[in-house]
């Protein structure tokens, strides 16, 4: 009796972690699929109006966060993105990439939608006032902090890109260091594990 | 008049040494109208160590040496005092490391246009002289690898 009414919980559990037949291919990134954080975000787009998680429904979501006055890792990420939906090929529509600003006094509305553009027209950049700002960061359990550079500053930040499926759960946490392919590739798994 | 000519002739080799400091494929990544600061990224050499000190640019109200580390997934930037040229090594100025940080620009970077850059070099005795640069500007989208195998 006992014996048997083990199976249940085990097929259950196998159903969770999604893998046990050892078929399912592995993530490049980090799988934070169930995370109890980066649940979702309310922050404005640059024509003023509040967006969230809900209206990106049916798109999977890349989002990260980073700065213009930032010349070499923000600019990379936003040329992997591009890249990334490029090599997804139809698939590459599904795709919505959002750059949220940690540095919203220098980033403003104008500057950000031309920023984001000059990436890909598609692209959003999001901001908001610095208490939004940080709990945003603190629900992804992202980084920022404003640090002097001489005569200006700059903001050193946490560098993973995050992905959701459409319903808006997040999936992946994705390390600045890896290149486009692997990123496309996990999307490729996410898209047929969700689809 | 012996001794002289060897005062002349070390000042010259001394010369020499700052004067020899080359420098390859020097770009500026291009910006959208608004943005008020990007990058100059360059290969700098030397046939005897030298060090970058200090640049300047009249596109450019402050101009700093910077670089960029990755700690822990922490993007970090700051600024540096110089940037060493070590002898028949030279230094690097790209994506993920060093740059030469252009603030407070006076107008957009557009694609194509040329940037001028003073680069003040000093050598091991040090003694300094200037170096002027002509960056081309690139895509905002440049990633910086194999930016050297292109052509
Ligand atoms: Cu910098």
């Amino acid at each position: 009796m006992r014996r048997f009414s083990k199976w249940p919980w085990i097929l259950l559990l196998c159903a969770a972690a999604a893998g046990c037949g050892g078929d399912e291919p592995k993530f490049n990134g980090i799988d934070v699929t169930g995370a109890d954080w980066g649940r979702d975000f309310r922050l404005q787009d640059p024509d003023g109006r509040t967006r969230s998680l809900a209206d990106f429904r049916g798109k999977y979501v890349m989002l990260f966060f980073g700065f213009t006055h930032c010349p070499d890792v923000c600019p990379t990420a936003l040329t992997r993105a591009k890249e990334v939906k490029r090599l997804l090929g139809a698939d590459g529509e599904r795709l919505q990439v959002i750059f949220v600003t940690v540095d919203p006094e220098r980033d403003t509305p104008v500057l950000l939608r031309e920023y984001t553009a000059a990436f890909d027209p598609s692209f959003l950049g999001l901001r908001d006032d610095t208490d939004a700002t940080k709990r945003t960061a603190a629900e992804f359990r992202a980084f920022y902090e404003k640090v002097p550079t001489g005569a200006g500053y700059a903001v050193n930040h946490s560098a993973f890109t995050y992905v959701f499926d459409p319903q808006g759960r997040l999936h992946l946490a994705m390390p600045h260091l890896q290149s486009a392919e692997p990123y496309a590739a996990d999307l490729l798994v996410l898209m047929k594990r969700t689809s | 008049m012996k001794s002289l000519l060897l005062v002349l002739l070390l000042s010259l080799t001394a010369l020499s040494a700052t004067a020899q400091v080359q420098v390859k494929d020097p770009w500026v990544r291009a910006t959208v109208p608004q943005q008020a600061a990007t990058g100059a990224f360059m290969h700098l050499s030397s046939p005897a160590d030298a060090r970058l000190v200090s640049a300047s640019s009249p596109v450019a109200g402050v101009v700093e040496l910077h670089e960029v580390r990755m700690e822990k997934d922490v993007m970090k930037m700051r600024a540096v005092p110089g940037i060493d040229i070590p002898a028949g090594k030279g230094a690097e100025l790209k994506p993920g490391g060093y740059h030469v940080m252009l603030m407070n620009l006076k107008s957009q970077m557009k694609e194509g246009e040329v940037v001028p850059i003073t680069l003040v070099i000093e050598g091991k005795d040090k003694r300094r002289q200037t170096l002027e640069v002509k960056a081309k500007v690139k895509a905002l989208t440049t990633t910086g690898q194999g930016e050297t195998k292109k052509h």
